[in-house]
């Protein structure tokens, strides 16, 4: 109390003056100012966080005349299919399905970075030798099949994006073949390999 | 002689840095939006692409269990969308109605049945069951919706209305493929998808 920073409080013992204790008028800040920055941290994080990514699709012009609607013929080496079935299936084959490409024959493929990505590269690579030109690179032609669920879809549009596919395209013709393909491919691949 | 030196005081005033701390945060606080509770929660597929979702002139189309719910920006918008769609339609709304449906968040029912959900204190709506909107051709509202939104859009901001497409991850191809269509029909060649964020893959 008093006698803590009174310095004179010896001298005068006597007097009876009772003397009130001189506050500090200053006041620590720092837990404040903490908390006050944490919560800043807080506010900003989330404001700038909370927007939804989104993901651009353009998708070619479709005419309600099925006439006008022209095919555009593209040539098989440049071409890859990529067909979406059920439970997270995935068939690509290049070229043409009767006849594909060498080592382009249908196959079966996992989504991610050690699936259909290293092929995409790869044969993105090879696309741009056999043309040899800068703009004609690979057609990635993507099929969805009615099974197939919209993860599947968002997941391989993702791939372009991060392989940088040149072209591609969704179309939702499927022939015989190709259902047939689906379908087949995915009995023995139920099957664990020894 | 020993030379004294002048003691320093640790402590430094924060008093002007609490001042600036706090008017940030009164910022912050007050520029944040609260998230209000969606009617039809989607779990939206994760992806690298980094672009982000336009504040205004937008349109969500969310897509879940088969069913379409839709939402427009912008409540001068919402209000012009509403009285384009109640003069096609003839269903009336009054101004109270009106009001209501510009601060409401997406929906998904038919017209018809659309003041009972704005009759609906905002905490209950979600109870509500909302069976989607029409989409078939018969009766494709949706496609209605849309069109009506866009010329809302135009006259009211004087822009193009974009469109986005919030999909449920395990929402199967057909239905997404059925809304992407009507909006093929409209000549809407470009929208977006919203998905999550996915962190970096290893």
């Amino acid at each position: 109390m008093a006698e803590l920073n009174t310095g004179d409080s010896g001298g005068k013992k006597g007097s009876g003056k009772v003397r009130s204790k001189k506050q500090n008028s200053k006041v620590d800040l720092t837990a404040m100012v903490d908390l006050a920055f944490l919560l800043i941290t807080f506010f900003m994080l989330t404001t700038t966080l909370s927007k939804p990514q989104s993901m651009n699709l353009g998708l070619p012009d479709k005419d309600p005349d099925k006439d006008k609607n022209k095919d555009v013929k593209v040539d098989e080496n440049r071409t890859m299919t990529i067909l979406l079935g059920d439970n997270n299936k995935l068939v690509r084959y290049v070229g043409l399905l009767a006849t594909p490409v060498s080592g382009g024959a249908p196959k079966d493929f996992a989504y991610g970075s050690d699936g259909i990505r290293k092929e995409l590269v790869s044969r993105k690579e090879a696309v741009l030798q056999y043309t040899g030109n800068k703009d004609k690179g690979m057609i990635v032609i993507i099929k969805p099949s009615k099974k197939s669920n919209y993860r599947n879809l968002v997941d391989i549009l993702d791939e372009m994006a991060i392989v940088n596919v040149p072209t591609y395209a969704i179309v939702n013709d499927f022939t015989p073949e190709e259902t047939k393909l689906l379908g087949e491919n995915a009995a023995p691949a139920a099957v664990p390999n020894p | 002689m020993a030379i004294k030196m002048k003691k320093k005081s640790t402590s430094t005033d924060m008093t002007a840095m609490c001042d600036v701390a706090f008017l940030l945060l009164t910022f912050f606080i007050l520029t944040a939006t609260a998230k209000v509770p969606e009617v039809l929660p989607v779990d939206t597929p994760a992806s690298t692409v980094q672009t982000k979702l336009p504040e205004k002139d937008l349109a969500t189309l969310t897509i879940g269990g088969g069913k379409v719910f839709f939402d427009v920006k912008g409540k001068e918008v919402r209000k012009k969308t509403l009285e384009l769609m109640s003069a096609k339609y003839s269903v009336t709304f009054s101004e109270e109605d009106q009001d209501k449906f510009a601060s409401m968040e997406s929906f998904g029912v038919p017209i018809q049945s659309l003041k009972q959900v704005l009759d609906a204190k905002p905490s209950e709506r979600k109870n509500i069951l909302q069976p989607g909107i029409p989409k078939d051709s018969l009766d494709n509202q949706l496609a209605d919706w849309i069109q009506n939104a866009r010329l809302a859009n135009i006259e009211v901001q004087d822009k193009e209305l974009e469109i986005a497409i919030k999909g449920d991850a395990k929402e199967e191809y057909p239905v997404i493929r059925k809304v992407m269509d009507i909006l093929q029909d409209q000549k809407i060649n470009n929208f977006s998808l919203v998905t999550g964020l996915r962190g970096k893959e290893k």
